[in-house]
C-alpha cells in the first residue's frame, strides 16, 4: 500500500561498505578463536601420543567387552559333553552351575543305553578314573554300581556296566541346535548346517566349508561356534563345550543349596504360608528369608549392609562437617570478624583441608582406623569442613548489612546481632549447601570405598576384579543408582523449599 | 503505656488471633524439636553402626591414632627431598623403601624427570583431557536438554535422563570395566572421568542455557536462521563465559577424581600414593602428599583467579 521502506540490495551493500567495523569482528578476535581451535587440536594430538590411545584401542579385546556386557543381564549354563573314542558320551555340568547339582533342563535331550565294558587299567591310574566317567555326575550313583574289580595285578582288568549317552541334542533356540551322536557333531544355526567329525581324542574336522559363525585356527584344532546372544560352543576332539546363555539373573532369591531352589513362586508362597516346616527348628518364612539374605552368589545382606555404610558415611560426614564449618565460617568472613589475621588463618585452614583431598584423607584414616566406614566418615568430614567452610564464609560475606546494622543500632549484644541480623539471611543457604554436599557425597563415597574406606566401593571393586561376577556388579550399580536418585530428589525437594525455585 | 497495652482486654477475634498464633508457635517448636530429636537419633544409630562394622573400633584405635602419624616421620628431612627428586639415598639397602633413583625417566644421558613429577603430570593430563572431552559432549547435549531451545519434550527428557545416568553411574565401575578390556593404563581413568564429566557439565550447561536472554535468538529466528545458526550466533556468545567458568571448576574437581581413579588401578600418582602408604614408605608418602597438595592448591587458585576474571564474583559454587 505505502512505499516500501526496505532498502534495495545495492543500498544495503553501500551501507555495509560505509560501516565495515559493524559487520566484521575485529581481526584479533578472529585470530584468537582460530588460535584456541588450533591449540585444542594440538593438545588432543599430543594426548593421543602421550596416552598412546591408538595403540591401546587397537590392542583392546573388544570381543570380551561384549561378553562382559552381556554378563550384566544374563547368565550361561555350561554343559560339557565328553566324547570317548567309541563314540559314546557323558554329559556333565560345571560345579557351580546355576541349575543346581542335579540338573535336567528341557533344552537338553539325551538318549542313553547301558554298556558293559572291559577296561584295562594300570593300577597307578586307578585313583584317577577316566575323565568321561568321573565327571559323569549326571547319573553318578548308578554309574558306580557295576564296578567289580577282578584282579589286583599291575595291569588290572575290570568289567563294568555303565550308562552312557549315545545321542545328545542341545537346543539353543528355534533355529539353533547342536546334535552329537556317534562321533558326529551337527550344528545348525540360521538355516545353515555344519557337520563335524570328532575322533574322541584330539582332532575335530569340519565336513565342508565353515559358515560365517564358525572358526577354526588350524586344521584339527578346536572349532568355535558363536551363535550371538544365545550362546556359543566349542568343539574339540574329545569334548563339546556348550555355553547356553539365558536372559536374567540366575538364582536371585534362592541359591542352589536352598530347599526353595527351583520351585515356582506359587509353590514357594504356599510353602511359606501353609507348608510343612522344612527345618523343624524354625518357620518356613524365617528359613526363606534367611536363605535370601545369605544367598551365596548374590550376598544380599552383605551388599545391603555395605550400601547402608556408604549412605551413612555421606550422612554423618556431611553433618559433622557442617557443624564444625558453621562456627568457623564466622571467623573467616571478613565482614563479621574484621581481623585480617583471623580471616586468613581460617581461610587457609579451609584451603588446607580441601586441598589435601578426600582421597588422601581416606588413605590416612584407613591406616589409622582400619578399613571400614569410620575412615570414610572421617575423610568426608575433613574435606567437607574445608569446602563447606569456604562456601559458608563466602555466603556470609555477601549478606545484606542493613539487618545487622538495624539490630546493632538498638543495642543488641554481638551474639544477638549474629542470631537476628545474620543467621536468618544465611541459614537457608547453609542448609541448602549442606544438603547438596550430602547428596554429592553419597556419590563420591562409593569411590573412596574402593581404596578401603568402607562401603560398597570395595565390594564393587572385588566383584569386578574376578571378571566373572558382572551380574553382581550390575545389581550393585542398580542399587547405587536407585539410592542416588532417591537422595537427589529428597535433597532437591528440600532445597527448593528452603531457597525458593532457584537452586544451583 | 506498655502495661496498658498488655492489660487491655482482647476482643473475641483478637483472642482468636492470639490463640492461633500461640498454637502455630507451639506446633512449630514441636516440629523443630521432633526434627532435631530424629536427627540426633539417626546420627547416634549411624555412628553405632559405623563403629560396629568398622575393622578397628573408634575408641580402641584413637590412642594409636598418632602412632600412625609417628610412623610417617622419615629418617631425616632430606629424605623427602630425595624421594621427590629421585636423588640417591644414603640409607639405600636395595629395598623398595629407598630405591628413589629407579623411577627416573631419562630424556637424555643425564637429564631426567623424577618419577613423581612424571606421574603427577600424567594425572593432571588425564584430568585436562577428560574435561575437554566432557566439555565437547556436554556442550552438544546441553542445547538438546534446554527447555527454551528444544521444545520437543521427548528429546529433552531423554537427554536429561541420559545425563543423570552418566552422572550417577559409579566411576569405579566404568574404570573397572575398561580395565578389564584395555588392561592397565590411563585410558580407563580417562573414560571414567570423561563419562562422569559429560553428565555433570551437561546439567550445569543446560541450566545456564535456560537462563540465557532469548532476544538475540528471536532476532535470528525472525530473519530465518535455522536451529544451529540460532544456537551458534544467538546463545553461544552469551553463555560462553559461564561455560568456561564451569569448565575450570570441573577441571579442579577432575584433578582430584583422576587421582582417586588412579588409586584403584588407573595409573598416575594415585596408585603410587596408595602403594607408598600401604607399604609404610614414609619419605615417599610425604613427598607425594606434598606434591599432590601443591598441585591441587595451584590448580584451584589458578582456576579461581581465571573464573573471577571471566564472570566476576558470581557462579562460585563448587558443584560436583
Amino acid at each position: 500500500m505505502t512505499a516500501s521502506t526496505k532498502p534495495s540490495l545495492l543500498e544495503m551493500q553501500a551501507i555495509a561498505e560505509r560501516h565495515p567495523h559493524l559487520l566484521q569482528s575485529s581481526s584479533t578476535k578472529r585470530l584468537k578463536t582460530t588460535l584456541i581451535g588450533i591449540g585444542v587440536m594440538l593438545y588432543l594430538v599430543f594426548s593421543w601420543w602421550f596416552f598412546s590411545i591408538g595403540h591401546v584401542l587397537a590392542n583392546a579385546n573388544w570381543g570380551i567387552a561384549g561378553t562382559y556386557l552381556a554378563d550384566w543381564v544374563s547368565y550361561e549354563v555350561r554343559p560339557e559333553i565328553a566324547i570317548a573314542a567309541d563314540g559314546t558320551m557323558a554329559l556333565s555340568y560345571a560345579r557351580n552351575s546355576p541349575l543346581g547339582t542335579n540338573p535336567n533342563p528341557d533344552w537338553v535331550t539325551l538318549e542313553k543305553k547301558t554298556v558293559t565294558r572291559t577296561i584295562e587299567a594300570p593300577a597307578a591310574a586307578q585313583a584317577s578314573k577316566p575323565k568321561g566317567s568321573s565327571s559323569f555326575n549326571f547319573m553318578a550313583p548308578n554309574a558306580a554300581l557295576g564296578e567289580s574289580p577282578t584282579a589286583q595285578a599291575p595291569d588290572r582288568i575290570e568289567t563294568r556296566s555303565e550308562e552312557v549317552v549315545t545321542r545328545a541334542l542341545i537346543a539353543f533356540d528355534r533355529s539353533t541346535n547342536i546334535e552329537v551322536a556317534s562321533g558326529v557333531v551337527k550344528a545348525t544355526h540360521g538355516g545353515e548346517t555344519l557337520i563335524m567329525t570328532v575322533d574322541g581324542a584330539d582332532t575335530a574336522t569340519p565336513q565342508g566349508p565353515l559358515p560365517r559363525w564358525a572358526r577354526q585356527k588350524r586344521p584339527g584344532e578346536k572349532i568355535t561356534l558363536s551363535f550371538g546372544l544365545t550362546g556359543w560352543a566349542e568343539v574339540e576332539g574329545d569334548e563339546v563345550s556348550i555355553r547356553n546363555r539365558f536372559f536374567g539373573w540366575a538364582n536371585f532369591l534362592f541359591d542352589t543349596n536352598s530347599p526353595f531352589f527351583g520351585k515356582p513362586y506359587g509353590e514357594v508362597v504356599s510353602l511359606i504360608v501353609s507348608g510343612e516346616r522344612i527345618d523343624p527348628a524354625r518357620s518356613n518364612l524365617s528359613l526363606a528369608w534367611n536363605n535370601i539374605l545369605y544367598n551365596a552368589e548374590w550376598q544380599h545382606l552383605d551388599v545391603w549392609t555395605k550400601l547402608l555404610q556408604t549412605i551413612i558415611m555421606a550422612f554423618v560426614g556431611t553433618l559433622f562437617a557442617s557443624l564444625i564449618a558453621f562456627p568457623l565460617c564466622f571467623l573467616a568472613a571478613r565482614n563479621i570478624t574484621p581481623n585480617f589475621f583471623a580471616n586468613q588463618l581460617a581461610k587457609r585452614f579451609f584451603d588446607f583441608l580441601r586441598s589435601v583431598d578426600m582421597f588422601i584423607w581416606a588413605l590416612f584414616f584407613t591406616r589409622a582406623f582400619g578399613p571400614g566406614p569410620l575412615a570414610g566418615i572421617s575423610a568426608i568430614f575433613f574435606t567437607d569442613t574445608g569446602t563447606l567452610g569456604k562456601l559458608y564464609s563466602e555466603a556470609l560475606e555477601n549478606i545484606d548489612d542493613k539487618q545487622r546494622e538495624g539490630v546493632k543500632s538498638v543495642g543488641a549484644t554481638p551474639i544477638a546481632v549474629q542470631r537476628f541480623g545474620v543467621l536468618p539471611q544465611v541459614l537457608p543457604v547453609f542448609a541448602s549447601q549442606a544438603l547438596y554436599f550430602w547428596e554429592s557425597n553419597t556419590r563420591s563415597a562409593t569411590i573412596i570405598g574402593a581404596v578401603g574406606a568402607g562401603g560398597i566401593g570395595l565390594k564393587l571393586w572385588e566383584a569386578m576384579r574376578t571378571n566373572s561376577d558382572w551380574e553382581n556388579v550390575a545389581y550393585m550399580v542398580l542399587l547405587i543408582l536407585m539410592v542416588v536418585f532417591i537422595f537427589d530428589s529428597i535433597s532437591n525437594a528440600l532445597r527448593t523449599r528452603l531457597m525458593g525455585r532457584k537452586t544451583h | 503505656m506498655a502495661t496498658s497495652v498488655l492489660s487491655r482486654q482482647l476482643s473475641e477475634s483478637g483472642a482468636l488471633v492470639e490463640r492461633h498464633w500461640q498454637e502455630l508457635n507451639t506446633r512449630r517448636r514441636l516440629y523443630t524439636f521432633l526434627g532435631l530429636a530424629l536427627l540426633v537419633l539417626t546420627l547416634c544409630a549411624s555412628l553405632w553402626f559405623a563403629n560396629d562394622s568398622n575393622a578397628g573400633k573408634f575408641f580402641d584405635r584413637l590412642p594409636h591414632f598418632f602412632d600412625f602419624v609417628g610412623d610417617l616421620v622419615p629418617r631425616d628431612a632430606m629424605e623427602i627431598v630425595r624421594a621427590m627428586f629421585d636423588l640417591p639415598s644414603p640409607y639405600d639397602d636395595g629395598s623398595f623403601k629407598y630405591n628413589y633413583t629407579d623411577g627416573r625417566l631419562y630424556f637424555t644421558e643425564s637429564l631426567y624427570i623424577p618419577e613423581y613429577f612424571h606421574k603427577m603430570l600424567e594425572t593432571v593430563n588425564i584430568a585436562i583431557f577428560s574435561t575437554v572431552v566432557g566439555v565437547f559432549f556436554g556442550f552438544i547435549l546441553s542445547f538438546l536438554a534446554a527447555r527454551n531451545l528444544m521444545p520437543n519434550p521427548w528429546i529433552r527428557g531423554t537427554v536429561r535422563r541420559l545425563m543423570e545416568i552418566l552422572r550417577a553411574f559409579p566411576e569405579v565401575v566404568i574404570a573397572g570395566f575398561f580395565l578389564a578390556i584395555l588392561s592397565l593404563g590411563p585410558i580407563p581413568a580417562i573414560a571414567a572421568v570423561s563419562i562422569h564429566t559429560i553428565g555433570a557439565l551437561g546439567k550445569l550447561f543446560f541450566e545456564v542455557v535456560e537462563n540465557a536472554d532469548m532476544k538475540p535468538e528471536e532476532g535470528l529466528r525472525a530473519v530465518g536462521a535455522n536451529w544451529i545458526e540460532r544456537v551458534w550466533f544467538g546463545i553461544v556468545p552469551q553463555v560462553l563465559p559461564n561455560f568456561t567458568s564451569y569448565f575450570l571448576l570441573r577441571l579442579e574437581i577432575n584433578v582430584r577424581a583422576s587421582t582417586i581413579i588412579g588409586a584403584v588401578g588407573g595409573g598416575g600418582i594415585g596408585e603410587l600414593l596408595r602403594l607408598a602408604i600401604g607399604q609404610g614408605h614414609e619419605a615417599k608418602t610425604i613427598a607425594i602428599v606434598i606434591l599432590l597438595f601443591t598441585t591441587i592448591f595451584a590448580v584451584d587458585q589458578f582456576s579461581a583467579w581465571l573464573r573471577r576474571r571471566l564472570v566476576g564474583d558470581q557462579a562460585f559454587q563448587l558443584a560436583q
